[in-house]
């Protein structure tokens, strides 16, 4: 299992580019922390989410 | 500041808190903040600030008060549609405060002038209403090494996160380059409320800041989805290494080397400053 924002997700296995396409975040607009460290958007697609990872994603908007 | 009866009485709610008291409130009253765009976030931002007895406040945007703004741009009224924002929001703010120094910016601001500007003051609140400006303002607070408030609005939620140089990641650290998408625009629609939770918490990070109580959004992104009521405080806690503007090897050092970024692609009219 993987800990997507608090929780337990059966993602392992999935890209980060993969887990991100299959939900309504728009890739453009998320920062993506695992285990403590920001991955850059070039590495999502080589990125992948293993048994154990903790994973923070957020979403910004951009209006005010 | 001299403390009479009368500020004793205004301020008594700040004085009996452990973490202000009439040390914090003396900070406060010597403090400058600068509001960046008095529209959603920045309408309930200045009114707290103010009524909180921070010394000097900038306001900045080049915008006029429009009919459509009333709906959540809570410092600006009806009577004063057709106004300067700047000038609407002095007039707001002065009339919970007297006592506040409320500095109008009307200049848009751009890559030449924003350094000069938040130079001189010692907390920023971006309240701006599009990505592009967020990411100016990020990168001349990273350059200048000055600490800021960032939060954004649309629908029902939003985020906020507080950069404080060389203790957490900048905007650019999480989101790499700035997501150009008309997500921002007026059609996507935002509630006023949601607007003024935002804006409130980034008047709250500036006492914080300024009084030095508690613990900052540093590190932290807080996500408020007001539709469903979900809150989440995102811990990222580090900043990226590689960032183009806050990491080891910074290739913008300088506003004018991606001024194209800091242009406005998504929507076309309008104010910068929301």
């Amino acid at each position: 299992m993987v800990l997507i924002n608090g929780t337990a997700e059966n993602a392992a296995g999935m890209t980060v580019e993969e887990y991100i396409s299959e939900t309504d975040y728009n890739k453009s607009r998320v920062a993506v922390e695992i285990n403590g460290e920001i991955i850059s958007k070039a590495l999502y697609t080589q990125t992948v989410l293993n048994d154990g990872d903790t994973v923070e994603i957020v979403g910004f908007v951009g209006g005010g | 500041m001299s403390f009479d009866a009368a500020k004793a009485k205004r301020y008594a709610r700040h004085l009996v808190l452990k973490e202000i008291g009439l040390n914090g409130q003396k900070k406060l009253s010597v403090a400058k903040v600068l509001v960046i765009g008095a529209g959603g976030l920045g309408s309930p931002a200045v009114m707290y600030l103010a009524s909180a007895g921070v010394g000097e406040i900038g306001i900045a945007d080049y915008d006029k008060v429009d009919l459509s703004n009333l709906q959540r741009q809570i410092i600006h009224t009806t009577d004063r549609v057709g106004m300067k924002k700047t000038a609407s929001a002095q007039i707001s703010a002065k009339a919970v405060n007297p006592d506040v120094n409320i500095i109008p910016i009307d200049e848009r601001l751009d890559p030449d002038n924003i350094i000069r500007i938040i130079s001189e003051y010692d907390f920023i609140l971006d309240c701006t209403d599009r990505f592009e400006t967020k990411f100016m303002i990020n990168d001349a607070c990273v350059i200048a090494g000055k600490p800021y408030s960032h939060a954004g609005v649309v629908r029902f939620g939003g985020q906020a996160m507080t950069y404080i140089p060389g203790r957490g990641p900048c905007l650019r650290c999480l989101l790499g380059s700035v997501p150009h998408d008309s997500e921002t625009c007026s059609n996507a629609g935002v509630v006023g409320a949601a607007a003024g939770v935002l804006g409130s918490i980034q008047a709250l990070e500036a006492v914080k800041y300024i009084t030095g109580a508690g613990k900052l959004l540093c590190g932290r992104v807080l996500s408020f989805d007001g539709l469903h009521m979900n809150v989440r405080v995102h811990k990222v806690s580090g900043s990226d290494p590689h960032c183009t503007v806050c990491g080891k090897e910074p290739s913008i050092t300088d506003l004018s080397v991606n001024r194209n970024d800091y242009y406005i692609y998504g929507c076309s009219t309008g104010g910068d400053e929301e």
